[in-house]
């Protein structure tokens, strides 16, 4: 009794499958999420409320929702750029974290101005230090040929580094009892929040900019067209005379820049100063959302939102259930493993004989 | 500075240094078969966790360190079910991997942190550490199975065309990474620490995985590379007792900073041929194409 399972690429790729499947491994990790549940000895369904619905119940909860799916809508939405043309920038934790030091410099350097100039030149000297991360790896890669991944990997612990120096050495707060953290910066320096008492702010404006300009330039635009091709078939996009060369610069210094945009909403918004942990893996769970979202504008907004509740519940998890707000992370990483494996399904055709 | 203090600062290196040998071997003889495995964190936190857990509940060595090589090969054994059989993106697995491992201990050992155990002596691993890139060294360069690892990551097609198994191949290789890894692990939290303590490995993983390419993929390489890098760690803290005005934070990205240069340095293509990079890391094989 031998049963000859055959795997054959798919010829009719299927759009349909291709955006179910997200919805599939959402299914899988939350089936599977209930057995972890059950091994905890918590009801599933409580645990669920508790998990998924109880942290966006009131005006509070969708406000934070939206505070944590800001940042990873904009890094996931820089990084598709790359993940398009097929290049793997995984280091927007590290972009993420330049960007809050530059953009945050500037608030510190300028910390008794109350100008309204002061806002606005945080936001693009956050822009600005994220790219400049980014376009180390990319210069390498584009010079040398070196491995983007790794390169962007190591990069990111050294812009960690940095940022543990500027905050227990020159940038001190001296009344900060010793702290490792920064001064706060002036009011001058604050993301304005959309609602008082609310810290929903104003960065959400810059996701659905973003998105949307995203979604123009994918679809709309030369540009677009010729990161799919390259990222289909580097050697097809030299062929057809594009400049590989510089898709790879452009797409490294768009995602380098979201990410640092995005850190800078963090300490400009949100925290209002800068310390060690910024971010709680913001730029490695984006990469996350990007896969999730399938690395289309809309889809990437809506994993975001997802994702965001990952961290809310985890947090609420942890409040009502005892257990160790880490179980976000499962919840991530299960999420990623089904995607990862469902695609599978979308590319091959599986028939047993 | 006298003899004992010399003795005191090298066993304190060779101490803190091991779990980046035993670690970075595993990766190396993964990435040699042209597997780039980006979960080596989370499969230490999973093989820590899982060794100190079951010491506390049975009060066995040997249990504690079966059960923490169970978890890396289970957790290993999932990564590449999904990179080879259904040939998922490295990359992303990998990160998948990490991040379900530190969610996934952190749960297991909530109600452990801070449980005071019996560590085991750090000394029985040192020695096996030592011998492991011997024979791993040894594996690589003289048998032939070593020989089929190194054509496996160099030319799938190729290797699949002399009647190589491609896949199982990597399955063992990527099975003995992971294997390593959660040794590590269980060696930072039973014999190092010795406690359980969430997020415990601080980024080792990533450290491990960075000696890997700054060895140039050679065994005998990485443990001096892996003594070179502890080094550096321990005696940043004892020149800033000496009052050494360095921030510690230039010593702690020197890893990184030294990979990044071996990095570029490999990058082109003559010299790359030279130092055994494997020229199908991270390229997904696929058997039927």
């Amino acid at each position: 009794m031998a049963y000859l399972i055959s795997i054959k690429l798919r010829e009719d790729y299927s759009n349909f499958i291709f955006y179910l499947s997200p919805l599939v491994a959402v299914f899988l990790t939350l089936f599977f999420g209930s057995f972890i549940f059950l091994i905890l000895d918590l009801s599933p369904i409580e645990s669920f409320k508790i998990f998924f619905i109880s942290p966006i119940s009131n005006s509070y909860g969708i406000s934070e929702l939206f505070v944590k799916a800001t940042p990873l809508a904009i890094i996931a939405l820089g990084l598709s750029y790359c993940f398009k043309n097929n290049i793997y920038n995984i280091g927007a934790e590290g972009q993420l974290t330049m960007g809050a030091i530059f953009g945050g410099g500037i608030g510190l350097l300028f910390n008794n101005s109350s100008s309204i100039l002061l806002l606005p030149s945080m936001i693009l000297f956050g822009a600005i230090g994220g790219a400049f991360w980014a376009t180390i790896p990319a210069l390498l890669k584009t010079k040398f040929n070196t491995n983007e991944i790794l390169t962007s990997l190591m990069l990111t612990y050294v812009a960690l580094f940095i940022l543990d120096y500027f905050v227990v050495g020159p940038w001190k707060d001296p009344d900060g009892y010793g702290l490792p953290k920064s001064m706060p910066f002036p009011e001058s320096g604050r993301l304005p929040v959309l609602f008082d008492g609310l810290r929903i702010h104003i960065g959400v404006y810059f996701a659905i900019i973003i998105c949307f300009i995203s979604y123009i330039v994918f679809n709309k635009t030369l540009f677009g067209f010729k990161l799919r091709v390259s990222g289909f078939s580097s050697k097809a996009s030299q062929y057809a005379g594009f400049k590989y060369k510089n898709l790879i610069f452009y797409t490294f210094i768009i995602s380098g820049a979201c990410a640092g945009l995005a850190g800078l909403f963090e300490v400009s918004g949100p925290i209002g100063l800068l310390y060690r942990d910024i971010s709680p893996n913001y730029g490695f769970t984006a990469i996350i959302v990007a896969f999730l979202g399938r690395l289309n504008p809309i889809g990437i907004i809506l994993s975001s939102l997802l994702i965001a509740l990952t961290y809310l519940g985890a947090e609420d998890a942890q409040l009502f259930l005892k257990i160790p707000s880490a179980v976000g992370f499962v919840f991530q990483g299960l999420v990623l493993f089904f995607l990862l494996g469902t695609d599978f399904l979308n590319k091959y055709r599986i028939s047993i004989k | 500075m006298n003899l004992d203090l010399i003795i005191g600062i090298l066993n304190i290196v060779l101490i803190s240094t091991t779990p980046l040998v035993l670690a970075g071997i595993g990766e190396l003889v993964t990435e040699k078969s042209g597997v780039l495995n980006l979960g080596l964190e989370g499969l230490m936190l999973m093989g820590a966790v899982t060794g100190f857990v079951t010491l506390v509940l049975t009060g066995n060595y040997f249990f504690s360190l079966f059960f923490s090589i169970i978890s890396g090969i289970i957790l290993s054994g999932i990564f590449a079910f999904l990179v080879l059989n259904l040939m998922t993106n490295q990359i992303a697995t990998g990160l998948a991997l990490t991040i379900f491992g530190i969610g996934l201990s952190a749960m297991i050992g909530k109600n452990f942190s801070g449980t005071p155990i019996d560590g085991l002596s750090p000394y029985y691993l040192i020695i096996f550490s030592f011998l492991l890139v011997f024979f791993v060294s040894y594996f690589l360069s003289k048998t032939k199975s070593g020989l089929i690892v190194r054509a496996v990551g160099e030319n799938h097609n190729s290797a699949y065309a002399l009647g190589y198994n491609v896949i199982k191949t990597r399955y063992l290789t990527i099975i003995f990474g992971g294997v390593m890894s959660s040794l590590a692990g269980f060696y930072i939290s039973v014999c190092y620490a010795p406690m359980w303590q969430e997020g415990m490995i601080a980024g080792r993983g990533w450290i491990a995985l960075a000696l890997v390419v700054f060895a140039t993929w050679k065994p005998w390489r990485l443990l001096v590379g892996a003594y070179i890098f502890g080094g550096v760690a321990i005696m940043q803290m004892n020149l800033q007792a000496f009052g050494v005005k360095l921030p510690g934070q230039f010593f702690n990205m020197m890893p990184y900073l030294a990979t990044l240069i071996v990095l570029v340095f490999i990058s082109s293509n003559k010299i790359r041929l030279k130092l055994s990079a494997p020229s199908c890391l991270n390229i997904p094989y696929e058997k039927n194409s």
